[in-house]
């Protein structure tokens, strides 16, 4: 789905080949400064390599449209923004940004917090909620948007180690059920291995390994 | 009621006890001001001489070229003015940014206020041209500068925000549109909070000059509702088009966050 040739960005980051399979679910791991953030950003350009190609569904990253692609690929950032407003707003506004045509009734919406595992009402502050339940939200927000592709980047760093687990297993749960790819950056390795078809592992900006887990 | 009292040096010179006084309480509370204090008087005095005898001079030699070229002089310094006060050095494309919108939302309402509202004749009369200009130039630079900071700062305070809502699948147009309006907004709000207190907390400068002049009272205010109006349309028109183009800098044509307005 996606492949790199010789990426080079700027001193961070240095490629020489990696591909991303369609319908997987794959990992990166690594310590932290090792470019996995600036990574995965390529994906849904926004960056650009100084040098090299990146390709999506073979076509050139340099013809594909940004806005068009992160509407399909669509990324989760570490701490992700919390928009004035309440939950509601807060799920809603991915879909005012891709300017979705149908929008969601508010079952659909409170189905989604329950997959998340977010106990709150669609009317509550989302301001006043701990980084926790944020983040749950902003995970709730993406996939609301059905995007092919899914980038999450640490979706726990904020969650305790339980809740985390589940979160993630719901997710991963719901990659699989509805088709669709997943990348996701993760410090935990126990996470990687427990979940991951692909692990990629980065170090210092370089690819140190890559390679299919056997989950069965 | 028709006439002025003309001051004479003497009289004038006896005004500048107050600046005396203001050095005066600097001095004793040992405010290192004095330099400042002294400076901006001598300016301020030389300046309105000079342009106390370019005035007479320009009224009394009626000229289209001189008109304009004083207009054109007034826009020169008044970006150049803007530059000077924003902090931080400003990339090129806003500087090219802020000079167009400048130039045009201050002549297109200039236009307007001069020809269809006031009906001034001839069309290049400096006595009109001239004063009015020099509000509207210097309202709209006011608020261009304020416009500037907002945006800037917002984008800079709001990257994570704006980077967010691009994730999401946002047009740069809408990751910013909160930064833009609050931009507007505070731009606008000194021209209307001034409209609020006019005429009760205080009496504006041109309404007061028109009355010690000897004009009526009724034609002052008149002057002044439609002087408002202009500013209050050139600053809106001036910094709209500012914020509509300025934003657009913080991005590259990839549509991905630069950062550039600033270097």
């Amino acid at each position: 789905m996606f492949s790199f040739e010789n990426v080079k960005y700027k001193n961070i980051i240095d490629i020489e080949n990696l591909n991303i399979e369609k319908n997987k679910i794959t990992c990166i791991v690594g310590e932290s400064g090792s470019g996995k953030t600036t990574l995965l950003k390529f994906f849904n350009k926004l960056i650009s390599p100084d040098s090299g190609e990146i390709k999506y569904m073979d076509k050139s990253m340099k013809e594909v449209d940004s806005v068009e692609l992160r509407r399909e690929v669509v990324m989760l950032p570490q701490s992700p923004a919390i928009y004035e407003g309440n939950v509601k707003e807060n799920l809603l506004i991915g879909i005012k940004f891709s300017e979705k045509e149908e929008i969601p009734e508010d079952e659909e919406l409170e189905k989604i917090l329950k997959e998340v595992s977010l106990a709150k009402n669609l009317y509550e502050d989302a301001e006043k909620m701990s980084g926790g339940e944020q983040q749950r939200l902003a995970l709730g927000r993406i996939i609301l948007l059905d995007p092919k592709v899914y980038l999450l980047d640490e979706p726990s760093s904020a969650l305790d180690e339980e809740t985390e687990h589940l979160v993630i297993e719901k997710m991963v749960e719901h990659v699989r059920k509805t088709n669709k790819t997943l990348v996701m950056v993760t410090h935990t390795k126990r996470i990687a291995e427990e979940f991951a078809d692909n692990i990629i592992e980065v170090k210092k900006g370089k690819i140190t390994s890559q390679g299919g887990i056997d989950n069965e | 009621m028709n006439s002025i009292i003309e001051l004479s040096i003497m009289q004038v010179a006896a005004a500048y006890i107050f600046s005396l006084v203001v050095l005066i309480i600097v001095k004793v509370r040992g405010i290192s001001r004095e330099k400042e204090i002294i400076i901006s008087t001598i300016r301020m005095t030389l300046q309105l001489i000079f342009t106390g005898y370019v005035l007479v001079y320009i009224f009394e030699n009626m000229n289209p070229w001189i008109t304009v070229l004083v207009i054109l002089a007034m826009e020169v310094f008044a970006i150049h003015n803007i530059y000077k006060r924003t902090k931080g050095e400003l990339s090129k494309k806003m500087k090219t940014i802020i000079a167009g919108s400048m130039a045009a939302g201050t002549l297109v309402s200039l236009i307007f206020f001069l020809f269809i509202v006031i009906q001034i004749s001839p069309w290049y009369n400096p006595r009109y041209f001239i004063p009015i200009a020099g509000m509207l130039i210097g309202n709209s630079m006011t608020g261009i500068s304020l416009g500037v900071d907002r945006l800037v700062d917002g984008m800079n305070s709001k990257k994570h925000m704006v980077e967010s809502s691009l994730m999401l699948g946002a047009t740069p147009k809408m990751a910013s549109k909160s930064i833009v309006d609050n931009a507007f907004d505070s731009a606008i709000l000194p021209t209307i909070n001034s409209m609020v207190g006019m005429g009760i907390v205080f009496l504006p400068g041109m309404m007061t000059g028109q009355i010690l002049s000897g004009t009526s009272p009724v034609t002052a205010i008149e002057y002044q509702i439609a002087i408002m109006m202009g500013i209050l349309g050139s600053v809106s028109l001036t910094v709209i088009l500012f914020v509509q183009l300025g934003y657009r800098t913080f991005f590259n044509k990839e549509d991905q966050l630069t950062l550039n307005g600033k270097k």
